[in-house]
């Protein structure tokens, strides 16, 4: 029979653990592809980090390493430092990237490491069981924010895209979303040109990956693709939010960025 | 080689493990350590190495464990509270199985304490210091000299076993100034091929992981116990101590790190006096040299023990001589550094009774 449709070797052949309508399986397909399309497989090390995604290190065809919470960033910059050659990804749920590893993020973008960062913002924490993340949306019910959120006690959802936005060292920066075919291509577009913003020595580069949580949103499949088209995507925009191509000097680019 | 540099302890630190084959390092600025970052950024580059100061203690530790992945040898350094922030991830080193080196130039604490030299970070050091079942591999110099030189041994326990590895100073040590002489030849890393578990480029290999966690029922109890055997031969083969009037001691003085030099100085002032009493002095504080405390514990009529905190490394003593012998304590807390004349006079009222 004639094979019409294959697996990337960018990927192992473990089954995946995600429930339902998460988004982590898209993601992780589409960065299993970039890596294979990019010829880089065998020297591509992945940082994998705490939370739903913790088992990345048995999905992804490369070498891994798990670290502490937060820390993918530093020890992306460990790796990559001392072996330039090899290309490292960081892979990042929003508690992870924004919450508890916030400095690490930033101090990657500021020093503009070689790296490239893969930040799945779902809104949750989904492996805790769903507490209030840095992302959660305002009236969005956690469980640790029952009657949800609310700007007197929790204060607002980061942006994590704009707020690397105006750090100069931060050469490519991308927002997309796995909620419709037409925006999961985008999003493999957006995880390519940071990889190659990588390959090409061309410092920092984050793609931030909208993302449904169907079990800890206590919602349907379906219905948590319709939350982040009409909750999610309003609030953190689609959209480059820093590309080293097309822009001009880096320099220029704060400028625009602060006076947007 | 022969040839003596004076040196601060905390530039013979850093020398040291450069010329051990460190190639990587990362740190936060903390008094009084400042000098072993200072150094590795010059230092480091010139050998081909890398330095970053990092934002934080934990992302300093961080870029450690990550470097250390691939197999190269790799060093952070900080003090007190700097390393207590680093502790989650030396246990995920710990618990990765990965070889690293790192040094504590101990300050006056808890808290913030002060900058001065204590030895009050004894049970964080040597009970493993982070979350979980393991161990560091302790090695506690005296001098600016042994600052040099420990680094390469902490390396070569550390590749040999896959264990963190660290050297206890205090900012006495740190901060003085002494004539240093290295006792081997620098090593070239790149003469040493890389261990058959170092992340890296993959080419005609199956793909390698470095991870400390294992959720399938039992496999994680199977992994310490695993571990547990490697802690066991670090026990067995890798304790040192250092000794001197211990054949016809009756009065056992016993310190380490910079304190020990200051006992030393206090049983010169008591033999000179005509007092039979002896040193011993641990330079290995995890593997302890338990074996010569239980062989000297048959032999003296009393031990004294002088620490610059209240009472953590005395415990070790006593659970090396298990009752056999009375312990006297002398701790001074806090920063407090205890003179050779303040000892003598404690080692004259242990000797008249």
């Amino acid at each position: 029979m004639k094979k019409v449709f294959e697996k990337t070797n960018g990927l192992t052949d473990v089954p995946m653990r995600y429930c339902p309508g998460c988004g982590h399986g898209i993601a992780h397909r589409l960065v299993g592809e970039v890596i294979e399309e990019l010829g880089v497989r065998e020297r591509t090390i992945a940082v994998v980090p705490v939370g739903c995604s913790v088992f990345l290190d048995e999905y992804v065809n490369c070498d891994g390493i798990q670290g502490p919470h937060g820390r993918g960033p530093a020890i992306a910059t460990g790796i990559k430092r001392t072996h330039p050659e090899c290309i490292v990804f960081s892979y990042q749920g929003d508690g992870d990237l924004a919450s508890i590893g916030m400095a690490e993020t930033i101090h990657s973008a500021a020093r503009s490491e070689n790296i490239t960062i893969v930040f799945i913002n779902n809104a949750i924490y989904g492996m805790t069981g769903g507490q209030m993340a840095p992302t959660t949306l305002i009236g969005m019910r956690a469980t640790t924010c029952p009657s949800g959120r609310s700007i007197e006690v929790n204060g607002y959802p980061i942006r994590m895209c704009e707020l690397l936005a105006t750090l100069p060292g931060a050469s490519y920066l991308a927002r997309t979303s796995v909620d419709k075919p037409a925006n999961i291509i985008k999003t493999k577009k957006a995880i390519k040109k940071a990889f190659e913003t990588q390959i090409q020595k061309k410092g920092f580069s984050m793609v931030e990956i909208l993302s449904p949580c169907p079990t800890d949103w206590g919602m349907t499949p379906r219905v948590a693709l319709k939350r982040v088209q009409n909750e999610m995507i309003p609030y953190f925009p689609l959209g480059v939010y820093r590309d080293w191509e097309s822009r001009g000097k880096k320099e220029d680019d704060v400028k625009v960025a602060i006076e947007a | 080689m022969a040839e003596k540099t004076l040196m601060k302890g905390n530039e013979a630190l850093a020398e040291g493990a450069v010329r051990a084959g460190c190639r990587f390092f990362a740190g936060y600025p903390i008094t009084p350590q400042n000098e072993v970052p200072e150094y590795m950024s010059w230092r480091l580059p010139q050998e081909g190495g890398f330095f970053i100061q990092a934002e934080s203690e934990v992302a300093a530790i961080n870029m450690i464990f990550g470097a250390a992945s691939t197999g190269i040898r790799v060093m952070t350094s900080s003090s007190s509270p700097g390393i207590s922030l680093k502790q989650e991830g030396i246990s995920y080193c710990a618990g990765a199985d990965l070889p690293i080196f790192y040094a504590n130039v101990v300050r006056g604490g808890p808290g913030l304490g002060n900058i001065a030299p204590a030895q009050s970070d004894y049970f964080q050091s040597t009970r493993g210091g982070g979350h979980g079942d393991y161990r560091v591999f302790v090695m506690a110099p005296n001098s600016a000299t042994e600052m040099a030189n420990f680094p390469k041994r902490c390396y070569d326990v550390a590749f040999k076993y896959r264990v963190p590895s660290m050297i206890l100073a205090d900012g006495l040590l740190g901060q003085m100034m002494e004539p240093v002489e290295f006792d081997f030849e620098p090593i070239d890393p790149g003469s040493i091929p890389a261990p058959d578990w170092a992340l890296g480029v993959a080419t005609g290999r199956n793909k390698r992981v470095v991870k400390s966690y294992d959720l399938r029922p039992g496999r994680l109890e199977d992994w310490n116990i695993e571990r547990q055997k490697k802690f066991e031969m670090i026990e067995a083969e890798e304790c040192d101590w250092d000794g001197e009037g211990l054949e016809d001691c009756e009065l056992l003085v016993s310190s380490y790190g910079s304190c020990s030099r200051i006992s030393k100085s206090a049983v010169k002032l008591a033999r000179d006096s005509g007092l039979a009493v002896g040193l011993l002095r641990p330079i290995t504080l995890y593997p302890f040299p338990k074996k010569i405390f239980r062989d000297m514990a048959r032999k003296v009529k009393n031990i004294l023990v002088v620490e610059m905190s209240l009472g953590q490394y005395v415990e070790d003593v006593q659970l090396s001589v298990e009752g056999a012998v009375p312990i006297h304590f002398h701790g001074r807390p806090g920063g407090g550094i205890p003179t050779a004349e303040e000892i003598f006079e404690i080692v004259k009222k242990i000797m008249r009774k």
